[in-house]
């Protein structure tokens, strides 16, 4: 297998579905067993199944190291953040605040910070971090340039992200459609409705509404 | 006896479900295991490749097996949490017997003690009452060597027709409804077709959840042009970004596909020539299609007409497709019509047994595939024949080395047997790999039932909701403490590996069954030293069957990453993809590439019925059931597993919107639902995802949380199956929580 190096992280929101395997499997790597670097979340559950999994960015030029005090956070030769050194973190909380993707956790029984280090145990002997090897959607897929030209032809890789006036620069890339934007599925307008307008949901839930005397 | 012997409470106090999380040698880093033992996964059909690393007899974690090809790694939660069901508190490590005067209502008693009382209560019921006043049920997560080995001790041991499994709550519809078009019960094509398919066709499949890894063929498949077509209730996972959605309201399938096949034939959208050389039977189909117009077909499965007409032109322009379906069209008083009428869709299309065009059934279980080839069904001999066949008789018999006249014939299925049990006509039962007082649907009768038996022993490795009712409990053994093998949704053979020992007292499911033959003086047939043995007398037992084994070895298996059946002779690597052209199969003997004495294909006119019960005013909305990702059917090993019941901790009601508020329901109120036959109260959730009409509620939880207090247990005519997927209900705000879990 390649070495790290040409290897990144690529997120496809699109393909997310929400299953947590990335989550679980997060917690069975060895640099921080039983703990979960990743967070996934449901944009809005109200009204879709969008979910969105969150590993770190890997900054170019990482704000969490830049705001460190104690120069606890490091990053490597290829360009991978990792969590704060245990002699050196004074669990300040500055990362966690400072970070715009919401990224280090303090791990406050430890009074450490912790971070997805892109399964550096795994990833830095040409193995795959846990999340992208198991991700049943490959949302999170972990290769080359190349193999995600090859594998995604309808996507292009995004790595710059504006935050105010801050351009920031990330060695993880989040995949968005080329075109063919998906639209915002929805049921009603999907449905067979023999009326238009106000009528629709009288008519949808009559038997509903006339059926609740017999709930008393 | 089978009543609850003490309060629920009580019993979860040492059965649990507890939750097991990772401790020990399972958290601590750097821990180098003893070995790493390339298996598969314990729980849904698509059985991903996994390796296991087990230490000290104890697996403690996996590691992804990259070089499996159907999943190349990819694991759901399920699959990452799966190594939490060993070493678990609650595992059974002796035999027990009910005792009232236990605090948690069961004894621990010497294996050996509790055969000799199995064996006892078989004799002396079926002494007193015949050999048909005992039944068995078992499962599909059983590998195929049990399956089989089920299917013999109940007509070679037990001597008793009454034998069925749990696939009846699960495979039934498609394999009746594939033997009816196909001639023969598989998925048409390995997945691989799926990729570089136009179009993808998913009916009632909630794959993101059900059978998640296949999401990634379906989105490899969108990369590379593939439009996307879900018809579901509910916008579910996979649904969000696809092509096209058709909103269907719950049990309307066939009337969506005969509506398709109307508007192909109309725009001359079909493959003539296909359906002259291939097929027989397309006029009636036709005739029977002809009033499926876009606005009948609209005003029946709810779905706009725009979108019928939409999903036609999809469907009948395309070059090359791919339909897969699985529970929300079979789980249906009319399961098979449903079936039939997507074959119907597939067969006029002329897009099957051809590379990138292809027709599956989304298998469920573990061994679905392989559980319901080999003799655990009630009409079932080994290699998919048929019990009721003289030919397919004198074979097995020949094999068997018993007289023919000596098999039972045909039983029933699991629910008749279960209402033979409450008409007294059975009375004594073993199950294994069977949850049935979670699983059933109406499961207030189904508990009814149970009480009445004078015996019953459950074989298991937890002490499931069902065995709490038992007599007698034997500890059987988990996945991974045994070796086998199991077929995939694919069609593909595949070898379970051992990678630990039993623990305690408990063995493997197989000594336990042939301990019970030799304990009743009824050892012939049962002298199996080992699954391999058990295997190659399979092989024997399906040679020339549909379901043809023969070929197949371990060593095979293991040599090609899996053996695509029917593989007839050792030379042979196996069948990838059924019904290509030119190829033979002993059906046809070469007419044609179909399962049938002539080679073809056939048409079925699939026709449209109602729901069993219809919504009215007493019962306004229609309930549907299913799975969520973190938890495995009647959650007997996933209600045990702490992240996966972090992840759904319980059950829900799915309500929209425009429901909830009418009701004056709000996201996270209690409300409570109820049909005809029983009422549930859960936290709703209010999301416009899902019809406003409809509810949905998952169905993996037992006891008050059990949504099949409420399903109907209403079954197809053809396949058994219970209409699991809809029936009336009403819904209301509740008051107050429920108290107790259990």
């Amino acid at each position: 297998m390649p070495a790290t190096p040409n290897r990144y992280f690529y997120v496809d929101p699109s393909r997310c579905i929400g299953c947590n395997a990335c989550v679980q499997a997060c917690t069975e790597c060895d640099t921080h067993k039983g703990y979960s670097m990743i967070q996934l979340d449901y944009i809005d559950r109200a009204v879709s199944t969008q979910t969105v999994p969150v590993v770190c960015m890997h900054c170019d030029s990482p704000t969490c190291a830049e705001v460190c005090p104690a120069h606890a956070i490091k990053r490597t030769g290829e360009g991978v953040v990792q969590s704060a050194r245990k002699p050196r973190c004074i669990a300040c909380n500055n990362c966690v605040l400072a970070c715009p993707f919401g990224i280090p956790k303090m791990n406050t029984r430890m009074e450490l910070m912790m971070k997805c280090d892109q399964c550096y145990d795994r990833t830095s002997i040409g193995k795959l971090p846990m999340c992208a090897s198991v991700c049943p959607s490959q949302a999170l897929f972990f290769g080359t340039e190349e193999e995600i030209a090859h594998l995604r032809p309808n996507s292009t890789p995004i790595n710059a992200f504006q935050f105010g006036a801050q351009t920031i620069t990330t060695r993880t890339r989040m995949l968005v459609p080329k075109d063919n934007v998906p639209e915002q599925l929805d049921v009603l307008s999907a449905m067979y409705q023999p009326t238009i307008g106000n009528v629709i949901e009288q008519d949808l839930l009559l038997d509903a509404m006339n059926s609740e005397e017999s709930y008393a | 006896m089978a009543t609850l012997v003490l309060q629920p409470d009580s019993i979860s106090e040492k059965f649990g479900p507890h939750l097991s999380t990772s401790t020990g040698m399972r958290l601590d880093p750097g821990v180098v295991p003893d070995r790493v033992v390339e298996t598969h996964c314990c729980f849904c059909g698509q059985q991903c490749g996994i390796q296991l690393l087990v230490k000290h007899n104890q697996v403690i974690g996996y590691e992804p097996w990259y070089a499996f090809p159907f999943n190349k790694g990819k694991l759901c939660p399920k699959g990452v949490k799966r190594y939490l069901q060993g070493a678990h508190p609650d595992r059974l490590l002796h035999a027990y017997k009910r005792d009232a005067t236990s605090p948690h209502g069961f004894s621990p008693i010497p294996y050996e003690e509790a055969i000799q009382k199995v064996a006892d209560e078989i004799g002396r019921i079926q002494n007193a009452h015949g050999p048909s006043a005992f039944a068995s049920l078992s499962g599909a997560s059983l590998t195929t060597e049990k399956t089989y080995l089920m299917g013999k001790f109940a007509r070679v041991c037990l001597k008793t027709p009454y034998t069925d499994y749990n696939g009846r709550l699960c495979m039934v519809s498609a394999g009746a409804g594939n033997k009816k078009a196909f001639g023969i019960d598989r998925a048409a094509n390995p997945w691989n077709d799926i990729l570089r398919t136009e179009v993808v066709w998913i009916s009632g499949a909630n794959i993101a959840e059900c059978a998640p890894i296949t999401t990634d063929y379906v989105w490899q498949a969108r990369e590379n042009g593939a439009k996307i077509i879900v018809v579901d209730p509910r916008i579910t996972p996979l649904a969000r970004t696809c092509d096209l959605f058709l909103p269907i309201k719950p049990g309307r399938d066939v009337a969506l596909f005969n509506g398709i096949l109307h508007l192909m034939i109309k725009n001359d959208w079909i493959d003539h020539s296909f359906i002259e050389k291939y097929t027989q039977g397309f006029d009636k189909t036709a005739a029977n299609v002809a009033d499926w117009t876009p606005e009948l077909t609209a005003r029946v499965t709810g779905i706009a007409e725009k979108g019928i007409l939409k999903a036609a032109e999809l469907w009948g322009r395309a070059r090359t497709s791919f339909l897969m379906h699985a529970r929300g069209i079979e789980h249906s008083s009319h399961g098979v019509q449903n079936v039939l009428g997507a074959i119907n869709m597939v067969l006029a299309s002329g897009r099957i047994g051809r590379e990138n065009c292809g027709y599956a059934t989304i298998t469920g279980q573990a061994n679905g595939q392989g559980g319901r080839e080999h003799g655990q069904k009630c009409d079932q001999l080994p290699g998919m024949r048929d019990i009721s066949n003289p030919e397919h008789r004198a074979y097995v018999a020949s094999v068997w080395q018993v007289d023919p006249a000596d098999l039972p014939q045909a039983g029933v299925d699991a629910y008749e047997i279960i209402r033979k049990i409450d008409r007294g006509e059975i009375r004594g039962l073993l199950s294994i790999s069977f949850n049935p007082i979670v699983s059933l649907p109406d499961n207030n009768f189904v508990r009814r039932a149970l009480e009445k038996l004078e015996f019953y022993a459950a074989i298991d490795f937890f002490l499931n909701d069902t065995a709490r009712f038992a007599d007698i409990v034997l500890p059987g053994s988990l996945q991974e403490e045994d070796e086998g093998v199991v077929a995939t949704a694919e069609g593909r053979v595949v070898k379970i590996n051992k990678a630990i020992d039993c623990p305690g007292e408990a063995r493997e499911d197989w000594r336990i069954i042939q301990d019970i033959a030799h304990a009743l003086k009824r050892p012939h047939g049962f002298n199996f030293h080992s699954p391999r043995e058990i295997f190659e007398e399979l092989r024997i037992a399906s040679k020339g069957g549909l379901a043809d084994y023969f070929g197949v070895t371990y060593e095979k298996i293991e040599r090609q990453h899996g053996v695509f059946w029917p593989c007839l002779s050792e030379e042979d690597t196996g069948t990838h993809r059924l019904f290509e052209p030119g190829t033979w199969n002993p059906i046809a003997k070469g007419n044609g590439p179909f399962y049938f004495p002539d080679g073809k294909a056939r048409f079925n006119v699939a026709t449209y019925t109602p729901p069993a019960e219809e919504v009215d005013t007493d019962y306004p909305l229609m309930l549907t059931t299913g799975r969520v990702i973190s938890h495995f059917l009647s959650g007997t090993q996933t209600r045990r597993i702490g992240p996966l019941v972090d992840q759904c901790p319980e059950p829900y009601i799915e309500v929209h919107p425009m429901l909830a508020g009418k009701l004056g329901l709000k996201q996270g109120d209690w409300a409570t639902l109820e049909s005809r036959r029983g009422a549930v109260t859960l936290k709703a959730q209010v999301v416009n995802t899902i019809r406003p009409d409809t509810i949905f509620i998952p169905y993996h939880w037992a006891g008050k949380q059990s949504v099949n207090q409420l399903t109907i247990s209403a079954q197809d005519p053809i396949s058994h199956i219970p209409e699991y997927k809809v029936c009336a209900v009403r819904l209301r705000k509740a008051d107050a929580p429920h108290s107790g879990a259990t």
